[in-house]
């Protein structure tokens, strides 16, 4: 207590003479931490009861009930490959610093609706096999977790694949879904929004335990694609 | 005002999430499949076998004791190579004494966190590399009906990141003298639930 009003009286003083808005940082409340501490307790109290509430099990997730835009908004966060991929490639344009983050942000849609079209062009006669899907995570995953110095044009080029291969695979899949270029639109825009928003937070990581833990995010999603490749072998989608 | 309106809130949060309890439930007749069932499996599983929570945790804090860069090296190498003995395992390349391995595994990384041994880095990381192919082997494989195979892979690594974070944040209290007795008996503990598990496998 004492200690607070050693701080923040000379603050006050000043900001009275200089006639500037009253600034008290956070930290110099007396009783914030423990304030805090009693919330953050009752919050994880609500989240561990919320954890136990019965979760319905969706038959058809693509299909959010307010149209094909809205199916194609929702269908990024609904494919795991595809949220794996974009999450991992998002880490890794974002290690690389804002210019990467800025190649990624405009690159991976249009190549992404690229590969949508040539899905389309393809659907008659082609699949994509789980492997491939599940080598391109573990090879993601294997550069997320070395965190070598790869020039914009080397992160431009695997975004630039990526985006072309994951687009086939949607495209493939929506050939055969009415109101399909709407159902692109979505897919897109989200794609847009959330290589955005992410891309941006990786981009701000400063802290050396912050980049170990993009890092460690990666060795997890090679992980999971060693475990696809797995499952791919023996013949389980 | 503002500091009773919070204090207020923060009193009133818990009873809400009691009330939420008593919400009517809906029968679901197949929560265990599918998307929800792959993911839930898959953070289930590590999580099931005793033997397999005890060396995970026990990696976290043997990296703790160690420092940085083991302090992550480590448990980023458990995940990978175990996904890697995983594969094996799906492939139908069998291995030898995969329980037994296991139960040693919990006995080598208790005696390690006890004896506070510093191996070189690269030593650490193959001894642990070594035992991951084999719990990897052992419960990678273990795909319920119906579920979805990425999203279980994915519980599966997420599961066991988080039961080496475990260790990790039960390590870091190393840094005071009595957390580091405190640590030492853990890995004793370890590896004498490791060795009963060995018993078992062996008998």
């Amino acid at each position: 207590m004492r200690k607070h009003f050693q701080i923040a009286y000379p603050i006050k003083r000043a900001t009275r003479k200089f006639n500037v808005p009253h600034f008290r940082p956070r930290d110099f409340r007396p009783g914030f931490n423990q304030r805090f501490r009693v919330l953050f307790f009752q919050l994880a109290v609500v989240l561990l009861v919320l954890s136990g509430l019965p979760v319905p099990a969706y038959a058809h997730l693509t299909n959010t009930g307010f149209g094909p835009f809205y199916d194609g908004l929702a269908h990024l966060f609904l494919s795991p490959a595809d949220l794996m991929h974009v999450i991992a490639l998002a880490l890794l344009a974002g290690l690389r610093g804002p210019y990467c983050g800025r190649v990624i942000l405009f690159v991976l849609p249009p190549a992404w609706l690229a590969g949508i079209f040539f899905g389309f062009l393809l659907a008659a006669q082609a699949t994509i096999p789980m492997a491939a899907t599940a080598l391109i995570t573990f090879t993601l995953g294997v550069l997320v977790a070395v965190n070598r110095p790869f020039p914009p044009a080397v992160v431009g080029g695997i975004v630039v694949i990526v985006g072309l291969f994951d687009g086939a695979r949607n495209g493939i899949d929506l050939s055969h879904v009415a109101s399909n270029f709407l159902v692109t639109a979505g897919i897109v825009c989200a794609l847009f929004i959330f290589v955005s928003l992410f891309t941006g937070q990786v981009t701000k990581i400063r802290a050396f335990w912050a980049q170990v833990s993009v890092r460690v995010a990666g060795s997890w999603i090679a992980a999971a694609g060693l475990f696809m490749l797995g499952w791919a072998a023996r013949g389980i989608n | 005002m503002k500091n009773q309106t919070t204090q207020q809130t923060a009193k009133s949060l818990p009873l809400a999430a009691l009330l939420l309890i008593a919400l009517p439930a809906v029968a679901w007749a197949h929560v265990s499949t599918g998307e929800i069932g792959g993911i839930l499996n898959g953070l289930k599983h590590p999580v099931t076998g005793f033997d397999h929570v005890l060396a995970m945790v026990a990696v976290g804090l043997w990296g703790a004791q160690l420092g940085a860069p083991a302090i992550w090296l480590l448990p980023v190498t458990f995940p990978v190579v175990m996904a890697f003995g995983g594969m094996l395992g799906l492939m139908g390349i069998n291995l030898p004494g995969i329980e037994v391995c296991i139960a040693i595994s919990a006995v080598a990384l208790g005696f390690m966190v006890l004896s506070e041994a510093r191996p070189n880095l690269w030593a650490a990381a193959f001894l642990v590399g070594f035992f991951a192919i084999f719990h990897g082997h052992a419960h990678g494989t273990e795909l319920p009906q119906g579920a979805n195979a990425l999203l279980y892979s994915i519980g599966f690594v997420i599961a066991t990141g988080l039961l080496h974070a475990t260790g990790i944040a039960i390590g870091l209290v190393h840094r005071w003298p009595a957390g580091r007795l405190t640590l030492r008996a853990i890995g004793g503990l370890v590896s004498i639930a490791g060795l009963a598990f060995l018993w078992q496998a062996l008998v």
